[in-house]
């Protein structure tokens, strides 16, 4: 059984060495299907990581609590407009919350900075110490601003790289320095290190952070809170420190079982996953496309098994009068057929490699090739060799050998 | 006389043509004994084709038995009849139908390679022992398009002799060949007939007819002349006395 194999192998072989145009042509229709299949799947996945990374860049653990929908007086209200959120929220989960390691309240709003000469647009976020170790964000230069300046509402400030360059355009060091923000001046005592440009296309360099009890008084007069940050104390304990924000948040509020909340709460798992669903959809589509293309080259393959069978009719009727059987032809074909596909297969998949590579080298564009996309495309090679051959590699097995003998 | 290699009894062959029934062989009954060197023929429409198709063990008869070496072939289905083409026939054809492309000694192995029970070292061997008998031990590598006709039908010769067939079937052998070619042809037919090989060989032709032992001559389905030959012609004293060859 092995040697017959090896035997039909070896005939099979020979046949497409023997066509090295044909079978060239042919296989391409395989090799630009897979190669699209692998480079699709590659941007797709790389996107999907791209989009990942950012959003744990900005604190995976991170968890957003803002007032949410409600209802009064049977007026619909914004969120943002909503004054829903207390100190004593904060006081509560920082009291309460097992489950949180950092907690910040946050106000911020939107003005003109300027020093001397020089004037920048930007905003002022008003914040809490553990800001930064939510963020996951160091600074370059100075110190952040402590508690007890919080408490008394000091007029100091950490500062982004973009409010740096365009306040200090001649490159003075900036610690020290006082700057004023809506007419309020504060002074610098620290550089936040520079983040970029997030996947949303925000400059996050371009930033004030200043203690919220400022903010508060001096800049936007409200005794509220906008919102409030925490990061749970792992990733995996995100979604277990929603519910305990959520459960101490409604006892705070007085909210009766029946009622909706008046905030929400959001983890970063959430934000993840409609981005990822996004960019998913996107992957299955790109990848429809490239299948329609590898399934013409399977098309390709059984036109041109066809072929070959009617031109070799005399020689398929001379292999059965030395003994061939149906099986010997019928498997000979077949080998003859996977082996053209899946050889497309093997070029398609470094070509597409390649592709990836142009791709990310070229475009710059975030790409990864996982292991399964190359498995499964060669898989789907190899069943595409089959299932194409088969019909023209059956035509072969059921002919007579005497008219075969005298088909001109 | 040696043993019987082949042996028909009131064989019959139909074929349905839409609603009419065509007897192509209505009852031949002959035996071929062992180192015969037979030659049948007839006209078209005589049966000879269908004859050497059954004889070939490439079509069933209709009714009738017929046992090649001893075995019952007539009920056979397809895949026990590729094993018996494979182990006990072997054939040449008027076109040679030898693989295009394809080197000589790779046309020769090819029986072998549908016998799993030869090893390759085996089917080279023998290979290019049949090659060394049909006088072409020096064409190996050749491929058919730089062989003449007759070198091209000496691979088909010596295809058909590497399975070491207990019959050789030859269907118009010479048909394709000049006088000259056809007679060294007849020539090779005869030594390996001297060598004690069993030939089956079907022509049109009477001069042809003249080098073999035995001619039965189909008509109308039915064996109508089978006689043995007082008078064989030697192929190879008839080439010599042929009008010498311009030389090249």
């Amino acid at each position: 059984m092995k040697t017959r194999i090896l035997n039909l192998i070896k005939i099979a072989l020979k046949a497409i060495v023997l066509n090295k145009m044909r079978t060239l042509l042919t296989m391409l229709g395989i090799i630009i299907g897979v190669a699209s299949v692998i480079a699709m799947l590659a941007i797709g996945e790389g996107s999907k990581k791209s989009i990942k990374d950012e959003i744990s860049k900005m604190g995976s653990n991170m968890i957003n609590i803002r007032p949410g929908a409600d209802m009064r007086g049977g007026v619909r209200m914004g969120g943002s407009e909503m004054q829903s959120l207390k100190l004593e929220d904060y006081e509560a989960l920082k009291e309460k919350a097992t489950l949180l390691s950092y907690v910040t309240p946050q106000v911020n709003g939107s003005g003109q900075s300027i020093n001397g000469a020089n004037n920048w647009p930007t905003s002022i976020y008003g914040v809490s110490p553990e800001y930064l170790d939510i963020k996951i964000w160091e600074l370059s230069e100075g110190s952040m601003f402590t508690s007890a300046e919080v408490k008394s509402a000091a007029k100091v400030a950490v500062v982004g790289k973009t409010v740096v360059e365009n306040l200090f355009p001649n490159g003075e060091d900036p610690i020290g320095k006082m700057i004023r923000f809506n007419s309020i001046p504060f002074k610098i005592i620290g550089v936040l290190e520079e983040k970029g440009e997030s996947n949303f296309g925000q400059d996050q360099d371009d930033i004030i952070i200043a203690p919220y009890t400022t903010v508060q008084k001096r800049i936007l007069a409200i005794d509220y809170i906008q919102s409030i940050v925490a990061s749970a104390v792992s990733e995996e304990e995100a979604e277990a420190a929603v519910d305990e924000i959520t459960t101490i948040l409604r006892e705070q509020h007085h909210i009766g079982s029946n009622d909706d909340d008046d905030f929400n709460v959001f983890s970063m798992d959430e934000l993840i996953s409609t981005f990822s669903s996004t960019s998913e959809m996107l992957t299955v589509l790109l990848v429809a496309i490239a299948s329609i293309s590898l399934l013409i080259g399977g098309i390709g393959i059984m036109n041109i098994m066809y072929v070959s069978v009617k031109e070799r009719t005399r020689e398929i009727g001379l292999r059965m009068a030395v003994g061939a059987k149906g099986t010997d032809i019928l498997l000979q074909f077949l080998i003859e057929a996977v082996l053209i596909s899946v050889t497309g297969g093997i070029i398609g998949v470094l070509l597409g490699f390649g592709a990836t590579l142009f791709i990310q080298g070229v475009l710059g564009w975030p790409t990864i090739i996982t292991p399964y996309s190359v498995i499964i495309s060669f898989a789907v090679c190899a069943i595409t060799g089959i299932f194409f051959g088969w019909y023209p590699a059956r035509k072969a097995a059921v002919l007579d050998p005497i008219s075969a003998l005298r088909y001109e | 006389m040696g043993k019987t290699i082949i042996e028909i009894n009131d064989l019959k062959r139909d074929f349905r043509m839409g609603e009419e029934v065509v007897h192509a062989l209505k009852g031949v009954s002959l035996d071929i004994h062992e180192g015969e060197f037979v030659t049948i023929m007839g006209s078209s429409g005589s049966g000879k084709s269908t004859m050497l198709n059954i004889l070939g063990c490439l079509d069933n008869p209709t009714s009738g038995s017929y046992l090649i070496d001893g075995v019952p072939v007539a009920q056979l289905n397809k895949n026990e009849l590729a094993t018996i083409r494979n182990e006990k026939i072997g054939f040449i054809f008027q076109s040679y139908n030898l693989l295009p492309r394809t080197t000589a000694i790779e046309n020769v192995e090819l029986p072998l390679i549908y016998n799993s029970k030869i090893s390759p070292e085996e089917r080279h061997r023998r290979s290019s022992e049949a090659l060394k008998m049909v006088g072409l031990e020096d064409r190996m590598d050749h491929t058919p398009a730089q062989l003449s006709g007759g070198q091209q039908q000496r691979v088909a010769i010596a295809r058909s002799l590497v399975n070491d067939p207990v019959i050789i079937l030859a269907d118009e052998a010479t048909g394709n060949l000049d006088t000259r070619t056809s007679y060294e042809i007849m020539a090779l037919f005869q030594e390996l007939n001297r060598k004690g090989k069993t030939i089956a060989f079907v022509t049109h032709e009477p001069d042809i007819a003249a080098f073999s032992s035995r001619t039965i001559i189909l008509k109308d389905g039915h064996v109508i002349k089978d006689e043995m030959n007082t008078n064989v012609n030697d192929a190879a004293r008839e080439l010599a006395a042929l009008p010498k060859e311009d030389e090249e």
